[in-house]
């Protein structure tokens, strides 16, 4: 692996953790690294509408595993003296989709940066408070931000007069109790309001009616992160990290777990190919494996083949190619594994995380699960195939509340796509179990 | 024929009960800096919650009543809410609580094995306490740790790579 130079031109989420020495960052040693100036200027030089049009402009996409563009989402937002003085900033931060651990490697070590974004965010959006959505288990992530949010009060850039602009915003940690289903937009507005996180009916989007029934914009910790190297460099400069690699603008930090020989995050120009990834950045798969296939972005993507791994790891690329890029942390499944078992693994995780508000998650993930046991045990019965086909279609886009049942459908669609052969060994034939019975 | 009039039966008022449970004043200090946060109390319930099981190690049924008070919604909106996350116990749990990554990435990394070892040291399943009540033992969804995986949390320390050989000096620790 070629060593890679950080520098803010180049890597503007992770420049300044070449320059810790394992130190944490605390407010003084982020200030001497640029940090707040992002903030300074736009309060100085830029009305909040300038600060949305320059992150509208920038194309900066959401990087919690929609793709949706910030700009367009914060663009519903009431703005003016008409809009309601309670207006909501949340900071997605409840990383709990399987195989992703970027968000935490940028509260843990670059807190400041995150506030400094919602705080940049608010400021755009005119919001009165904010929240960090954080899961529960990060417990080092939450002590830290805390200690950071101290430091930013002290220190004059959370108050109600933020730098003099006449505009001030609250900001607050919440921790969550865990459920994957709290990382669901409108399902962590209601676990924030304290209710179960049930998913809301939409629209109305939360934009004009979220937290509180008040205009409401929730945006991933990643997404945040982009905004204030955005407001220093401009649009034209964060289109050009991407080299060329895609029509999608900006860096992103792609990640690789799985038997590979070098696990980790790193931040690179977003449409950087999947191979580059695995072979430059992980090293490729640990001695005697073989790749077998791979997950682009999460448990809820789609499954994608070693002949894939040319793709451009951009949101369009891999849609184009049957899955979503999701999160951009790859997860490499190795040659040793029986892909039905991890189907099922997979298929585990989701029927006990559906929230169980509607009838096709609560029920069908279960009886999936149930199914791919009896298929991994050698037990499977005609007709499964067509079962589960039949699920993947109930279960899928248009016919649940939220998009967790057909986010599980992902994997299993694929897998069953491209390893048939694997799920039909595990069905007894017909003729074999008449002969059991008789 | 008597005429001393009857015994009076001592009327007792549901007011006039001690409650029946009293939050510790720390806890209570705790609770009201919380509710601060939110435009509605009902968005600390999650905290309060949080705050109880950190002084008992879980809800205990007396708190429930108890925080549907302080925060003014119904009990039954506390209870729907503490069954719902994981992380909060409405039943007694060990001293120490290990959490297992049962996710995908660390299935691929030696979870089987991982936890098999974990469930034999220990012997105990998912769900279940030690009878010296040392350890609580469940699965957990994803830890975002997955770089490290096979990865558990034992209390508020994440642990990874956990290679089953380590297992029982990584118990030790816990007493």
């Amino acid at each position: 692996m070629s060593a890679i130079i950080k520098s803010v031109e180049t890597h503007p989420l992770t420049w300044r953790m070449d320059k810790l020495n394992g130190q944490l960052l605390d407010l003084k040693t982020y200030e001497s690294l640029e940090g707040f100036s992002a903030l300074r200027k736009a309060i100085k030089e830029m009305s909040p509408q300038d600060v949305q049009q320059t992150v509208k402009d920038a194309n900066l996409r959401g990087r919690g595993g929609a793709g949706f563009p910030a700009g367009i989402k914060w663009s519903l937002v009431p703005m003016g003296d008409a809009a309601p003085k309670q207006k909501y900033l949340v900071c997605n931060a409840d990383e709990m989709e399987p195989g992703t651990f970027k968000d935490r490697l940028l509260m843990e070590q670059l807190p400041h940066q995150l506030i400094e974004a919602m705080i940049l965010v608010g400021y755009a959006l005119q919001v009165s408070k904010a929240y960090i959505f954080l899961r529960g288990e990060y417990v080092v992530a939450a002590e830290r931000l805390n200690n950071a949010i101290a430091e930013a009060k002290a220190a004059g850039y959370l108050s109600d007069n933020i730098l003099g602009s006449g505009w001030g915003m609250e900001l607050f940690v919440h921790t969550g109790a865990g459920r994957y289903i709290c990382g669901e937009e409108t399902a962590l507005i209601n676990s924030l309001e304290g209710r179960r996180a049930n998913p809301r009916a939409k629209p109305p989007f939360p934009q004009v009616s979220g937290l509180w029934g008040k205009p409401t914009v929730v945006n991933n910790v990643e997404t945040l992160v982009n905004v204030p190297a955005i407001i220093l460099r401009g649009g034209e400069w964060f289109k050009s990290l991407s080299q060329g690699k895609s029509p999608d603008a900006g860096t992103k930090l792609y990640g690789m777990s799985g038997r590979v020989k070098r696990t980790g995050v790193w931040e690179l120009p977003i449409g950087t190919t999947a191979r580059e990834i695995l072979e430059e950045h992980a090293g490729g798969m640990q001695d005697g494996l073989d790749l077998m296939c791979w997950l682009p972005g999460g448990a809820s993507t789609d499954f994608l083949l070693p002949e894939h791994l040319d793709l451009a790891m951009d949101y369009d690329t891999i849609g184009k190619a049957g899955s979503r890029m999701g999160t951009g942390l790859i997860m490499a499944v190795d040659s040793k594994q029986n892909i039905i078992s991890v189907v099922r693994n997979l298929e585990q995780f989701f029927a006990r995380e559906s929230c169980g508000w509607c009838t096709p998650c609560r029920d069908g993930l279960p009886w999936t699960v149930k199914v791919l046991q009896s298929i991994e045990r050698g037990e499977g019965r005609p007709g499964d195939m067509e079962m589960l086909e039949q699920t993947t279609r109930f279960l899928g886009p248009g016919k649940t509340f939220c998009a967790h049942a057909p986010g599980a459908m992902e994997p299993l669609q694929s897998a069953m796509k491209f390893f048939r052969g694997e799920f039909e060994r595990g069905i007894v034939d017909a003729v074999k179990q008449e002969e059991q019975v008789g | 024929m008597s005429t001393a009039k009857p015994a009076q039966a001592k009327t007792v008022l549901a007011t006039d009960r001690p409650p029946r449970y009293s939050f510790h004043p720390q806890d209570r200090e705790e609770i009201l800096h919380s509710v601060h946060h939110y435009d509605d109390p009902r968005a600390a319930c999650i905290d309060v919650l949080k705050i109880v099981q950190k002084r008992h190690g879980w809800v205990p049924d007396e708190a429930i009543p108890a925080i549907a008070g302080i925060l003014g919604i119904p009990g039954s909106d506390i209870e729907g809410v503490a069954t719902f996350y994981n992380l909060i116990f409405r039943q007694p749990v060990g001293r120490h609580v290990i959490k297992v990554c049962d996710s995908i990435a660390c299935f691929l990394t030696g979870y089987d094995e991982l936890t098999a070892a974990i469930k034999k040291n220990l012997g105990i399943e998912y769900g279940q306490t030690t009878s010296d009540g040392r350890f609580t033992l469940l699965p957990i969804c994803c830890l975002g740790n997955c770089d490290k995986g096979p990865t558990l949390m034992i209390d508020n320390d994440t642990h990874g790579p956990v290679a089953v050989a380590d297992v029982p000096a990584l118990l030790e620790r816990y007493v």
